[in-house]
């Protein structure tokens, strides 16, 4: 493991607990969040030189503490409390579910949430988010201020929700993870290996949640459907960086301990629950593809009662794009075809679904209409990846 | 925290409470009175405005002050009434908000306390 990796492990097993701490304390989100961001600045600047210290979560809130003392000067009560306040600070409830919620509140805007996530409770720079999504930083601090603000004025409480409120607002959550997964992974290229790993991220906050609310099986779903993914991570580029799609894939390097390991928790998930979302669904379909020796292999019939089901809880053009795929396998790819023709209006503007449409059209024969496909999906891509798979297959 | 409602009307939600019968009117009316009646403990006063046909509107940015008829802003969605509540936090506001049985757009505004 490079420093940088175990810097930023260390940083996020221990920021978001003091940032939820200090919310506690101070009754300030953007007061307290602001000490923890400092602190988080001034060890990454630190702990490359002087090594990592043996208490990180005490050096952590030892200068949270004093930047505290230092720039609340004019407000007297948080002085107070935080001069009181000496570590270890009690050990509470995990105050981290209560951030979460927070930051993924629905009267914020969903890039609002994102960016509150991952700085909030991973505890990432505002610099790694705008590089990890190729936006400027001032772009990011400006989304992040704006946030804390409304969180302050509109009186967003911090709070893990009634019973109630839980399912819409569990809902919220596991949308901004998810994004954040796919973010990561289809950014994810060669060159960029040294960046932010979202996907990484994107687990680690799922595994957070699912130690905390242990009894939602959505949670264990979205957990289940990223681990089978990333235990494919190794087989979806060549050694130059192209990606190779899972059709491609050399099985045998895909990490089959972390798939199983996947299986079982979603196999665990499913059994406690009836009905499964559409994680669950998800993580089933990708389980399908990681249980086949061969793509040829690949039980096409399961995979398309999976997204037939998944259909009904999430009735989107994407969904049914990607459950035409099944359909060419089971059915042929005439009918995919039929089927792929009716979203065309809705998912004109999306890469992908020219890029599926080109792949039926070959398989088809129709080689002339596949290639004008494929130069459709190639002009609207903006991900490398994709983009060098593309003119590969125009250039044949 | 202090509030301000703003009850926001569609110009499909007038032409089906237009279409209604005086009775489906009625209970229309009457929803929207027990809504009131039951979250009574957190409202401080409000108002049903009349038609945005009746609105004025004075624009004072552009030197001398402007007189137009009709809403400051032309469009098929209109605020029809508002009410101040006074809830916890917008938790509160908006399961309140998440209950009501009028018009189909409900803007949730926090108050300037100064």
């Amino acid at each position: 493991m490079n420093t940088e990796e175990e810097l930023a492990r260390v940083v996020r097993d221990h920021a978001g607990r003091l940032a939820g701490s200090l919310v506690s304390l101070l009754g300030d989100f953007s007061a307290a969040e602001d000490l923890v961001q400092d602190a988080v600045e001034i060890a990454l600047r630190r702990w490359p030189v002087e090594g990592i210290p043996d208490r990180p979560d005490a050096w952590l809130f030892t200068v949270a503490r004093r930047r505290g003392l230092d720039v609340l000067r004019r407000q007297q009560n948080y002085r107070a409390k935080l001069q009181q306040l000496h570590w270890p600070v009690q050990p509470e409830p995990d105050d981290r579910l209560r951030l979460i919620f927070t930051c993924c509140h629905p009267a914020l805007a969903r890039e609002a949430q994102i960016a509150l996530t991952l700085r909030v409770v991973c505890g990432l720079t505002t610099a790694q988010i705008a590089a990890a999504f190729l936006a400027s930083e001032s772009a990011v601090a400006q989304r992040i201020t704006r946030a804390k603000r409304k969180i302050t004025d509109a009186g967003i409480p911090y709070r893990i929700p009634q019973d109630d409120e839980l399912p819409e607002r569990l809902d919220e959550v596991l949308t901004v993870i998810y994004l954040l997964f796919n973010e990561g992974y289809l950014s994810s290229t060669a060159e960029r290996v040294h960046s932010r790993d979202l996907v990484d991220d994107a687990e680690w906050l799922t595994a957070l949640l699912y130690g905390l609310l242990p009894n939602e099986p959505e949670v264990g779903g979205l957990l289940a459907l990223i681990r089978m993914h990333r235990a494919r991570t190794a087989a979806r580029f060549t050694p130059t960086g192209e990606l190779v799609l899972l059709e491609d894939q050399d099985r045998t390097r895909w990490d089959h301990t972390a798939i199983s390991d996947a299986t079982s928790l979603l196999t665990r998930t499913a059994r406690r629950h009836h009905a499964p979302g559409p994680y669950q669904l998800q993580a089933a379909i990708a389980a399908c593809h990681s249980e086949a020796a061969t793509w040829a292999e690949t039980d096409w019939e399961q995979i398309l009662v999976l997204y037939n089901m998944l259909l009904m809880l999430q009735p989107t053009p994407v969904t049914r794009m990607h459950r035409a795929v099944a359909v060419s396998y089971v059915h042929g790819p005439g009918s995919a075809l039929a089927e792929l023709d009716e979203l065309s209006a809705e998912l004109d503007a999306y890469p992908l679904f020219h890029a599926t449409q080109a792949q039926l059209l070959r398989e088809l024969g129709r080689d002339g209409e596949a290639h004008a496909a494929d130069e459709r999906a190639a002009a609207l891509t903006t991900n490398p990846a994709q983009l060098g798979l593309l003119q590969e297959r125009l250039a044949h | 925290m202090k509030y301000v409602l703003m009850f926001v009307e569609t110009e499909e939600f007038a032409k089906e409470f237009d279409a209604m019968t005086p009775d489906e009117r009625q209970r229309a009316y009457q929803r929207v009175y027990q809504w009131f009646d039951d979250h009574r403990d957190k409202i401080r006063g409000g108002s049903k405005l009349q038609e945005p046909s009746t609105a004025t509107t004075v624009r004072l940015d552009g030197g001398a002050p402007m007189t137009t008829d009709g809403p400051f802003m032309e469009g098929k969605e209109v605020v029809s009434g508002f009410t101040e509540i006074d809830v916890a936090d917008l938790d509160e506001a908006l399961r309140m908000v998440k209950t009501w049985p009028g018009c189909p757009v409900v803007e949730i505004r926090p108050v300037l306390e100064l």
